[in-house]
């Protein structure tokens, strides 16, 4: 059933400081609301538990794509539509590109924001295995400071995050350190077109001939939140991808994988079903990276 | 209650509203512009779409606050005078619209698509359409019917 809307309110603080000065007053009292992607669909749908919102998609200063001579800088505010017209992600961090042109329809894309994807936490969204794939760090802010943080440390659980409650994620910053680097991403969802995801990898490796000399893996609905597969890259790293040897590397690398997820059945996917998938994703990078 | 001011197909509106009411039903119901429809609710069907500041958008995700001081078009905004968009008459002509439950919303993607691309792809289309689900056509009237219109807005401005 959806939700009375005269039982929620919702501001506009005109600038960034305002905002943050809102969260620091009354610190886990407010939810900030940008795209609204997410929480207007828990308002439709009656879900909506947090009363007090405060509207972030107007601040101008949130929305921005900064190139530097080491890294991406990308606001948490800037939209999905952004991203994909960027030329600067298309050139350096295809993963990145691929994962926004995959979240929702063109409408959704318009609205929903980077920062939206990675605070609502989803273990299924579709830009935090690519993040995690590139070493990404998440710029925090509050009013009494800034706090840079490792991606990979910010899901603490299931929809649990690192974010305190009078933080804002300001800037999410990726290296664009890839160049010679593989680059791999698979979405398995029920259609190609706007489905949420089974199950998704991404993945980047570096190889001196034929051996893995770096190699970062980040995967969505394998665990409760977004994770880098740690067990599965110290299997592949300094592995040599020669005939000889491919075979072996490929079944000890789906092993570590294996030990390491803990996927559960829902109404998209079953455990199994999830398991033996991510398996199969790692396999056909693994292979791709000697053809 | 929030104050929200904001122009719709060109006309300047003041409203008090509860600020997370849902711009579709304040476009609905506190301004009659029932053309603009409600499928799913949740983002997923495209019925509601309209465009803020020239962007698509899904109406029933935007709280009424946050369409504060935008440039609003619906689909009762498309047609001028009376006169259907070529957009518009290229749907009737070639069936693109059965029910007619998801066509305002797909004329209003297709214009925001024609936008961006005057010559659409078959894959652009079915990309810039994907977010609109229509469950009479099977679709194929509806990406003929956006071909028709690209083509002929293309020999118009050949002519000119």
């Amino acid at each position: 059933m959806r939700s009375d809307v005269s039982q929620f309110d919702l501001t506009a603080p005109p600038s960034l400081d305002a905002v943050l000065a809102a969260l620091a007053k009354e610190p886990g009292k407010h939810t900030l609301l940008a795209g609204g992607t997410e929480l207007m669909v828990a308002l439709g749908t009656g879900r909506l538990n947090q009363h007090s919102l405060v509207s972030i998609q107007h601040l101008r200063e949130l929305r921005f794509i900064g190139v530097d001579d080491s890294a991406i800088h990308i606001g948490s505010g800037t939209t999905f539509t952004d991203i994909r017209r960027s030329k600067a992600v298309a050139a350096d961090l295809p993963l990145m590109a691929q994962s926004a042109s995959w979240t929702g329809s063109v409408a959704n894309q318009n609205r929903g924001t980077l920062g939206g994807n990675i605070c609502n936490a989803s273990p299924a969204a579709d830009t935090p295995p690519v993040l995690l794939a590139y070493g990404a760090t998440l710029t925090l802010v509050s009013a009494s400071g800034t706090r840079t943080v490792p991606y990979a440390e910010f899901h603490l659980g299931y929809k649990k995050t690192a974010l305190r409650p009078d933080e804002l994620l300001h800037t999410i910053n990726v290296p664009r350190t890839f160049s010679g680097y593989r680059h791999y991403i698979r979405k398995v969802g029920t259609r190609n077109a706007q489905a949420i995801s089974k199950i998704a990898l991404a993945a980047v490796a570096k190889l001196d001939g034929d051996r893995i000399v770096d190699i970062r893996l980040g995967a969505a609905s394998l665990t409760d939140r977004p994770a880098r597969c740690s067990a599965a890259e110290a299997a592949l790293l300094n592995q040599r991808l020669d005939a000889a040897n491919i075979d072996a590397t490929v079944r000890a690398a789906r092993a570590a994988l294996a030990s390491e997820v803990k996927p559960i059945d829902d109404i998209r996917s079953t455990a199994k079903y999830r398991a033996a998938v991510a398996g199969n994703l790692l396999e056909e990078f693994i292979r791709s990276l000697v053809t | 209650m929030s104050l929200v001011q904001f122009s719709v197909n060109g006309k300047r509106e003041s409203l008090d509203v509860p600020p997370m009411k849902r711009l579709l039903d304040v476009l609905r119901e506190d301004l009659h512009l029932t053309g603009t429809k409600e499928g799913c609710g949740e983002g997923e069907c495209g019925a509601c779409a309209v465009l803020v500041d020239g962007e698509l958008v899904n109406s029933c995700l935007v709280p009424a606050l946050q369409a504060n001081g935008a440039r609003i078009c619906t689909i009762e905004g498309v047609s001028t005078e009376g006169r259907l968009h070529p957009i518009q008459q290229c749907f009737l002509e070639k069936g693109g619209a059965q029910c007619g439950i998801c066509t305002p919303g797909m004329i209003l993607a297709a214009h925001h698509l024609l936008d961006k691309y005057p010559n659409p792809t078959m894959e652009q289309i079915q990309e810039g359409l994907a977010g609109n689900l229509c469950r009479c056509t099977g679709y194929m009237r509806i990406f003929e019917s956006v071909q028709q219109a690209a083509q002929q807005a293309n020999e118009l401005t050949a002519k000119s």
